[in-house]
């Protein structure tokens, strides 16, 4: 060891991610965030989730954010799932308002666009964001084919399909490559990539489509495809929070894998590679 | 250790800053002119892609008995507060009657009796509120585009106005109205309906008819139909962007989606 060259081991930088790439992924970011809040201040104006083609066919919701007043004339949130029931006071069903009193509305006005209860401003966001969202994403698919990103960069290798059960195991460790061998995605963060890009997203649109009386008339019944309107409004409403998971599970994994050298990457490109050797080096010294 | 913890909950309070910067720079946003003009664009855009797709033809899905809600729900107004109106609903509406001017050829009043007359056609349908439920009823009426024929619209006739006879306001003042392009006006299965689930129109539903646009959202679906009118331009209408929800609180002239 002590015959390698000392400047192979200084840390030293590749270019990473490649600009369209950058700014694709903060419209992303932008779009992303802009249509969970206004869509779920559009949520509010209906709080409830149903199944079928219609809301009134004899089933209950599956979920739904309601407003009691207790025997103290104190306003209680409720949120009722699958027919369990919850207190969510604060939070759910009734949180405050904009004087300070708790008042009726399903999600609380901090996670909300436009914060207060305002259905008409909050479609238009949703819907300016949205047209947004999917020409970024048209643009994303059409340059990784083109560029090769999707087949050199996230399409999995035989090697990364023999390898998940490790990967697994060392996700679960919080164990990650590092080094040279941190460079390319491993087979985890492919298969979570790869399952937004090609299942949650085109499904989440689609089912915003469902959700158009006009896109409804274009081939009649294929919304029922997807058990219904209704049944379609839930799928939205879910496949949002899956991404939502995604999100925070992606920023956590960005955190623990050495945060200012993965933001460095997607704003500037560039990605610091350190070897282990060196690293304990000069920790040593 | 203290110093980290100092670096962490000042990161914390950087970032619930930043976030609440963020939020009331939204709500600021949502109250600018230039910014909801440029928002606007998505609804515009959506509301061309759809005529571009199919501006006369797409036929709302139509559904069995099976899947009809058990009672139709109200929304809006159930019953109009207006003397006026109060009186003709008491007499069955026998003394309502349509007049359809305007930008046409040949105005005409029609009785309910008359309206029941002309060839009628019968849809079951979902009807979607903008607030995010569905509910699936039984419409009968005459099509709007038998109407049409009666009146004969002039070339310049580019909407149709519905001047209903609910008044919106506590005071009984600004009556509903809406409208609608000539694409849905021909359309086959818009129609004013006077019957919903095989009986008369109930007053809670819009008697003696509403407008039946299944390819839009419910509030356009006006009810109380007091008079028609032809135009060529919304401009003139009230606030100038041709409905009530558009006018007083900013809600998409198309409804498509």
């Amino acid at each position: 060891m002590s015959t390698v060259n000392k400047s192979s081991l200084e840390p030293y930088f590749i270019y990473r991610h490649k600009l369209p790439i950058r700014i694709m992924h903060w419209i992303n970011v932008l779009c992303f965030t802009v249509l969970l809040m206004s869509g779920l201040n559009i949520f509010n104006s209906h709080a409830a989730l149903n199944l079928g083609k219609s809301s009134y066919n004899g089933y209950a919701p599956i979920l739904e954010m309601k407003s009691i007043q207790n025997s103290n004339g104190e306003l209680v949130g409720i949120t009722n799932i699958f027919g369990y029931q919850f207190d969510t006071t604060g939070v759910l069903g009734a949180s405050m308002g904009p004087e300070g009193k708790l008042i009726k509305r399903g999600f609380p006005s901090w996670i909300t666009i436009p914060g207060p209860k305002w259905l008409a401003m909050a479609r238009q966001w949703h819907f300016f964001f949205a047209w947004l969202f999917v020409i970024n994403g048209i643009c994303y698919v059409t340059y990784s084919l083109f560029s090769k990103h999707l087949q050199r960069d996230l399409l999995t290798t035989k090697s990364d399909r023999a390898s998940i059960w490790q990967s697994i195991k060392d996700h679960a460790r919080f164990k990650h490559p590092s080094g040279e061998a941190a460079i390319p995605y491993n087979v985890l963060q492919k298969i979570a990539y790869l399952s937004v890009i090609f299942i949650l997203l085109p499904l989440v649109i689609l089912m915003g489509f469902a959700m158009s009386p006009f896109l409804d008339s274009l081939i009649p019944g294929w919304v029922d495809l997807f058990g219904g309107r209704q049944t379609a409004r839930t799928i939205h409403f879910i496949v949002a929070w899956l991404l939502v998971t995604f999100v925070f599970i992606h920023v956590f994994e960005v955190i623990i894998t050495g945060v200012w050298n993965n933001l460095r990457s997607m704003i500037t490109g560039q990605y610091q590679i350190k070897t282990h050797i060196d690293t304990s080096h000069k920790e040593g010294e | 250790m203290a110093h980290q913890t100092d670096r962490r909950r000042f990161l914390a309070r950087l970032l619930a800053g930043a976030g609440t910067l963020a939020l009331v720079g939204c709500d600021k946003l949502s109250n600018s002119k230039w910014f909801t003009n440029v928002l606007s664009t998505g609804g515009s855009l959506s509301k061309n892609a759809h005529r571009l797709i199919s501006a006369r033809k797409s036929m709302a899905q139509e559904f069995s008995e099976a899947d009809m809600s058990p009672s139709f729900r109200s929304n809006g107004t159930s019953l109009p507060s207006s003397a006026e109106y109060q009186a003709l609903a008491k007499n069955d509406f026998k003394n309502w009657a349509l007049t359809i001017d305007g930008m046409v050829e040949n105005p005409i009043t029609l009785t309910l009796t008359q309206i029941q007359a002309l060839p009628s056609r019968t849809q079951i349908t979902r009807h979607d509120c903008v607030e995010g439920w569905s509910a699936i009823g039984k419409w009968a009426g005459a099509p709007l585009h038998e109407v049409l024929a009666l009146v004969k619209p002039l070339s310049q006739a580019h909407f149709v106005v519905f001047y209903c006879a609910d008044p919106m306001e506590d005071d009984g003042s600004q009556k509903y109205y809406e409208s609608i392009d000539m694409d849905d006006a021909y359309h086959a299965q818009t129609m004013l309906a006077y019957k919903l689930n095989d009986e008369t129109l109930p007053i809670k539903n819009g008697a003696p008819i509403r407008l039946r646009v299944e390819r839009q959202l419910g509030y356009k679906q006006a009810k109380y139909i007091m008079r028609i009118a032809l135009v060529e331009k919304l401009d003139p209408i009230e606030g100038g962007k041709g409905g009530y929800w558009e006018d007083s609180a900013g809600y998409e002239w198309y409804a498509g989606i």
